[in-house]
């Protein structure tokens, strides 16, 4: 049976920079997929792009892409999927054709995909009665629609084939779901429509796309049993050898560090899923509680299984509101009783800025080493030697948020024996981006598809 | 009877769902799943969380990987864009679950434990 290789090298913007050019050199691939967009990143592109309207793209993909042009040349069957378009798909495409040139590749055919920004028709959208509502609260986005920075549709599979059809060997999106970068190349390869005859295969594809699109999470990053022996520093990155059934194997390149095996696999498989019978995509809602997964010799899990159950007629929207600002500064407390010393200092510290005329809309108090990271849940054993104090506060004034980083520094003279490590100057602050997850007519968005 | 680890019968993994999160609790042997689907019930792993002000928690059975998925409402303090917490996306979720401490018969002991273990 016919079968294509798709190997994911990046899970998220500040993934390791070397694995993409590792996986594409020895993973035998005929897709290489890099997904660069977490819900929040598009926030901070759009923001960006206002300030230059030449970025807003993932950069690092263009770095990635001039060392991978070597790669491209030796092997003429190799094609790249990724998101890294962002915010500006064709400024990443300008930039990429330029690093390519640059490198000795020409006459490359980028397909650019794009249409998923709704931020130039949004008033018009609301007008038509588009109201945008909260998925969880359902309020009506009119009532934060003042303080809206970015608003995108989670575009699906199809572009992408449509893309390759007409010749692209590089294809660059905007927002278009994760496992969709991995269900295009299969559904172009095997001739699959995105109707009721091959909804079954489309979820499969849909299964692969979900276990490798975090990068590393499936070849033994996260794995709750992975130990010296799973030599992580030099983890291979997944590969998904899908069939023209639809059945797959997920397995990574020979030789690399990590582990594939069930227990990862199925770890990864219910990874940030809410529903595991409706994993919904705007390719398919896919059923993951039909999915069979067998052991297929080393680092190798055959997955079986996993049915369509129909499609939704919405996109997900991602949208992204200004909330004020924040910060989080750290000290470390050491000595005899340093956690009740780092809880009294991270009171001081407030207390200091209460005096100054300054409360904040919220603030938290962390100790970590004794058991904050969730705080009341794990309950924190004997007298540490040193714990970490962590104070943080979110504040719709900038200017009170830039005070609140000045008061970390003074607890090194005038705090308890034995704080230390303010080594590295005030916090930054950074403003807040809150997610607004909501849903839109799919007829209400046009993806746009171009071959350049 | 023998009280031991969660971690004893299973593995798992967390992540986010905007200020949702979830928890993958995966059973390593058969006789594992069966007792967790009496004993790690929606409501037993709400009162564990409860520090943590969550409003709710669903369970789904996922019995063809031997899992039960755990969907914890409003468990991150406003989630990875504004929550003041360091584990802004539940990261930490699983491993402090795999601690909490569950009874499980003598005689079952050997069926729940991995082959290798």
């Amino acid at each position: 049976m016919k079968s294509v290789r798709i190997g994911n090298g990046c899970g998220f913007w500040g993934d390791n920079l070397d694995a993409p050019i590792r996986l594409a050199a020895d993973g035998r691939l005929d897709y290489l997929t890099l997904e660069y967009l977490a819900e929040l990143t598009m926030s901070i592109l759009a923001v960006q792009r206002q300030k230059n309207p030449a970025s807003g793209y993932a950069t690092d993909f263009i770095d990635v892409l001039s060392r991978l042009t070597p790669i491209l040349a030796d092997q003429p069957q190799l094609k790249i999927i990724t998101n890294a378009g962002g915010m500006n798909p064709h400024g990443c495409v300008s930039a990429a054709r330029e690093a390519t040139a640059r490198a000795g590749l020409n006459g490359l055919r980028f397909g650019v995909i794009s249409g998923d920004d709704l931020m130039p028709q949004l008033d018009e959208l609301l007008a038509a009665g588009h109201t945008l509502n909260h998925i969880d609260t359902g309020q009506p986005l009119e009532t934060i629609r003042d303080r809206v920075v970015s608003a995108n549709a989670y575009l699906g599979a199809e572009p992408i084939v449509q893309a390759l059809k007409r010749g692209a060997r590089i294809v660059v999106t905007g927002r278009v779901a994760d496992a969709s970068l991995t269900v295009g190349p299969a559904a172009f390869e095997f001739g699959w429509g995105f109707g009721a005859a091959d909804l079954d295969r489309l979820a499969a594809a849909t299964v692969a796309g979900h276990l490798i699109e975090c990068g590393a999470q499936v070849t033994g990053g996260l794995w709750i049993n992975a130990d010296d022996r799973t030599r992580l520093g030099d983890v291979g990155y997944p590969i998904a050898e899908v069939a023209e059934d639809g059945t797959f194997i997920i397995t990574k390149p020979t030789g690399s560090g990590g582990t594939v095996n069930i227990e990862t696999v199925s770890e990864q498989l219910l990874y940030e899923v809410a529903d595991p019978s409706q994993y919904f995509t705007p390719d398919v809602i896919a059923d993951f509680t039909t999915v069979k997964l067998s052991s297929s010799g080393v680092d190798a899990v055959a997955v079986t299984g996993g049915t369509g159950n129909g499609t939704t007629d919405t996109y997900k929207v991602s949208i992204a509101y200004r909330d004020g600002f924040m910060a989080a500064g750290t000290l470390v407390i050491a000595g005899p009783q340093a956690e009740r010393k780092a809880r009294r200092s991270g009171a001081i510290l407030l207390e200091r800025l209460q005096r100054a005329g300054l409360t904040f809309a919220a603030t938290h108090v962390e100790v970590l080493g004794a058991g904050d990271c969730l705080p009341g849940v794990v309950p924190a054993t004997g007298d540490p030697p040193e714990v970490v104090l962590r104070v943080a506060v979110r504040d719709p004034r900038r200017a009170a948020v830039e005070r609140f980083t000045k008061e970390f520094a003074p607890l090194v003279t005038a705090g308890f024996a034995g704080t230390t490590g303010y080594t590295t100057g005030r916090p930054p602050v950074r403003e807040v981006f809150a997610y607004w997850p909501s849903l839109i007519q799919k007829s209400a968005v046009t993806p746009v598809v171009e071959v350049l | 009877m023998p009280i031991v680890s969660l971690s004893t019968l299973a593995h798992g993994r967390s992540g986010d769902k905007g200020n949702h999160a979830n928890v993958a609790v995966i059973a390593y042997t058969d006789a594992g799943y069966a007792w967790l689907n009496d004993h790690l019930t929606a409501e037993r792993v709400q009162s564990y969380f409860a520090p943590l002000g969550l409003t709710g928690v669903e369970r789904f059975a996922v019995p063809n990987i031997r899992a039960w998925n755990f969907l914890l409402y409003d468990v991150l303090a406003g989630g990875a864009s504004r929550s003041l917490r360091s584990d802004t996306q539940g990261k930490t979720l699983a491993v402090a679950l795999l601690r909490m401490p569950i009874e499980v018969p003598e005689e079952l002991l050997a069926q729940v434990a991995p082959a290798s273990a």
